[in-house]
């Protein structure tokens, strides 16, 4: 497997829309939970322990089954089983404002991987909803049509599950960013530990896939409909 | 001469999107408002509002009825305005392209959060750009390197009314634009004293007039072939 496509799918910078989200910082800011570094540093544990272990499943079993002998036949081959997870993920999902913004997301990813690698498959992972694939799915169609392993594409969704977080906490409380990359490198070892999980979980049915939540982060992200300001798009 | 329209990577079909950008306080939402209510009788429209106060915003463009509700959408950029314009347009490529699948507006108008002179539209996002400076603001801010001036196909610059009262000279302001900006036009308006800000609306109507020359003449050329619609504005 090369490096490259995966150190491209990476790279906070690919324009997927994902520079406005704050994977729910704003709000435990907003609350008074995230301050410093050494609170940023919990919060990101328990985001990557949480949601980040189940996207990175997600994102896995996504490239596993997409990338082993895909043939888009008359009805868009594998979308059943594409779909199928894009239900699951839906499920594990109980927020409507959390469904909503990683289907914008999954839009968002598709349309910027399209351009680099161009495919049929990412067409019909694309039509799996009106509104786009989770962004798990489509994380994983794309790691699928760039030539990534599960391995590689559970630690990228992994390691994504937090970068995004960090670069807000710089932008929203003015933390050192040194401070924050030291947070990040710190985590480096869990990240690992949960990219491996979520690897693993890949491989076994769809429906026993990860499907820890943290329903601190789906409650805030409920109250954010009504709040008058806010800065982050999520 | 202007620049042919449309040269928009979006591909957006027959809606000319126009990004409108500046610093905050610039008179940017001002000027989508008076446009709207000056247009409104002869075009279809359609904005998108970065980091808007839903409050005051909104109440600024559903003045009047200039723009119905629905006409409006609202994208968050997470501290970071320039980027969502420029570097990863996609959540306002979004916005648009659904806009545009509804509506089909002649003009869609794009506001940027408050920004900085180094701001610049994608070209992927939008067709044209316009970018409004204060004069209250100072009268060295034209002369100021920056994309935001240099690269806007308009230049608007807003409040003249109030030069006097601090200071500015508007000739200092002239001379900065036609430095930085050669022939590309800039305009010197008070929406206060001209909510429809007169000289800007009849710029865009120049511009629908070319992007409807334009068509006409590809219509002409294709000699009845068909092409298929695609980029942002294709469905999902």
């Amino acid at each position: 497997m090369s490096l490259i496509p995966l150190l491209l799918l990476a790279d906070s910078r690919l324009p997927g829309g994902m520079h406005a989200h704050s994977g729910g910082l704003e709000a435990a800011v907003a609350a008074g939970r995230v301050y410093d570094a050494e609170s940023l540093h919990a919060f990101l544990l328990g985001r990557l322990t949480s949601v980040g272990l189940t996207c990175a499943a997600f994102a896995a079993a996504a490239a596993l089954e997409l990338s082993s002998g895909v043939v888009v036949g008359e009805d868009g081959f594998q979308s059943r089983e594409a779909a199928a997870l894009d239900d699951e993920y839906d499920a594990r999902t109980p927020s409507p404002q959390q469904r909503e913004t990683s289907r914008a997301l999954g839009r968002h990813l598709l349309r910027a991987v399209r351009a680099g690698w161009p495919s049929v498959l990412l067409d019909a992972v694309a039509s799996l909803h009106p509104d786009g694939p989770h962004q798990p799915i489509a994380f994983g169609a794309a790691a699928a049509v760039a030539g990534l392993d599960p391995g590689a594409t559970s630690s990228a969704a992994a390691l994504a599950s937090i970068t995004g977080p960090a670069h807000a906490a710089t932008r929203l409380l003015g933390l050192d960013p040194d401070a924050v990359t030291a947070v990040l490198a710190s985590l480096a070892g869990q990240v690992e530990q949960v990219a491996a999980a979520a690897a693993k979980a890949a491989r076994g049915p769809v429906e026993e896939l990860p499907a820890v939540c943290a329903p601190l982060l789906s409650i805030s992200a409920e109250h954010r409909r009504a709040r008058e300001v806010r800065l982050f798009a999520s | 001469m202007p620049r042919e329209v449309p040269q928009g990577a979006h591909q957006n079909r027959g809606t000319v999107r126009v990004g409108v950008g500046g610093p905050v306080g610039a008179g940017k939402t001002t000027l989508i408002a008076g446009l709207c209510s000056a247009l409104r009788a002869e075009l279809s429209l359609a904005v998108v509002l970065n980091d808007p106060d839903l409050q005051t915003d909104t109440d600024l463009l559903l003045r009047n009825g200039a723009l119905e509700p629905d006409r409006i959408a609202a994208v968050w950029t997470g501290c970071a305005p320039q980027a969502a314009i420029r570097d990863d347009l996609r959540a306002n490529a979004d916005a648009a392209a659904a806009l545009e699948a509804r509506f089909a507006p002649d003009l869609l108008l794009i506001e940027s959060g408050g920004t900085d002179l180094g701001a610049t539209f994608s070209r992927g996002l939008t067709d044209r750009a316009v970018f409004v400076l204060d004069v209250a603001a100072g009268d060295r801010t034209a002369h100021k390197a920056g994309p935001g001036v240099t690269n806007a196909d308009l230049l608007v610059v807003n409040k003249t009314d109030l030069a006097g009262a601090v200071h500015a000279d508007l000739d200092v302001l002239r001379r900065g634009a036609a430095a930085r900006r050669g022939e590309a036009p800039t305009v010197f308006v008070s929406l206060a004293e001209h909510p429809g800000a007169p000289a800007v609306a009849d710029w865009v109507r120049k511009l629908l007039a070319e992007r409807r020359l334009t068509a006409a003449t590809a219509i002409g050329a294709a000699a009845g072939s068909t092409t298929g619609p695609g980029g942002e504005a294709a469905g999902s």
